[in-house]
């Protein structure tokens, strides 16, 4: 039986390399790549505490999560594929049409 | 003991291919170690005894969303953003938050595990008995009596999210 402390480190840690990807790279695809690393860190957290508390109420929630990294996704990529189209551009600094 | 080398295993290698997903300059590297680390996530599922979230995971989010990240790598893919510079001017500011937000997190779950208000509480692991049905029958019995409305406005968000990729696909927006 592992304890459930080590899910969450491992959480944490996945969680804080998203983190320093969203904050620090230029390109949006490799952005929103960390934003899915983000969601897969809580989804671990959900499913081990789903186990700790022997309650699927988590995992249940996991699969929510996931349904909404898909949708996220989706539209995300179909901004990225407008905004290139536009501005043959991939770097986040560049998105400032709305900057005065 | 074979589950907590399965453990270690799985989690070395989701915690090293998120931090290569970070790290590469090649945003189809980044998106193979992407692959890779929810790949080991699914195996972490797997020692937490959620078959049906492993099985979720492969086909969604290796099979699915991966399939469109480099669909649009492939689509948008310029030699000129290899040679730009990769990391923002705020980089070190952003590595010392993030640094003392995981030791934030950390701190917390020590103090957690410490005191007798933390996961003290909790009731102890669950030993698994023998499972009268499997986990993906209790999963489906939950999600379609005590969660049938969140199942029901996630496949409106899903047609939300089909109609807005399409639109911002299209030509002329």
């Amino acid at each position: 039986m592992i304890p459930t402390s080590h899910y969450v480190v491992v959480s944490l840690l996945l969680f804080t390399t998203g983190v320093i990807g969203v904050l620090t790279r230029r390109n949006v695809i490799i952005i929103l790549m960390s934003i899915e690393l983000i969601l897969n860190a809580v989804n671990i957290n959900l499913v081990a505490f789903s186990q700790h508390l022997a309650n699927l109420d988590g995992q249940i929630f996991a699969i929510f999560v996931i349904t909404d990294a898909a949708a996220e996704a989706a539209v995300g990529l179909g901004i990225i594929i407008a905004f290139f189209r536009n501005r043959q551009t991939l770097l986040a600094d560049e998105m400032d049409l709305l900057r005065w | 003991m074979t589950n907590l080398i399965l453990f270690y295993f799985f989690a070395g290698l989701a915690v090293l291919g998120g931090v290569l997903v970070v790290t590469m300059r090649n945003a189809v590297h980044s998106a193979v170690f992407l692959i890779t680390s929810l790949l080991a996530t699914a195996g972490l599922y797997l020692t937490l005894n959620a078959e049906f979230l492993f099985v979720v995971q492969i086909i969604l989010y290796v099979g699915g969303i991966m399939v469109l990240f480099v669909f649009v790598i492939m689509l948008v893919n310029l030699d000129v953003a290899l040679h730009q510079v990769q990391f923002n001017r705020q980089t070190w500011v952003a590595g010392l938050l993030s640094f003392a937000l995981l030791a934030e997190l950390l701190a917390a779950l020590a103090l957690a595990r410490s005191s007798s208000t933390g996961m003290q509480l909790l009731p102890a692991p669950h030993v698994p008995t023998a499972a009268v049905e499997g986990n993906t029958e209790q999963i489906g019995k939950l999600l379609f009596q005590n969660y049938v409305i969140p199942f029901e406005i996630a496949s409106i968000l899903l047609l939300v999210a089909l109609v807005g990729a399409v639109v911002m696909g299209k030509k002329r927006i």
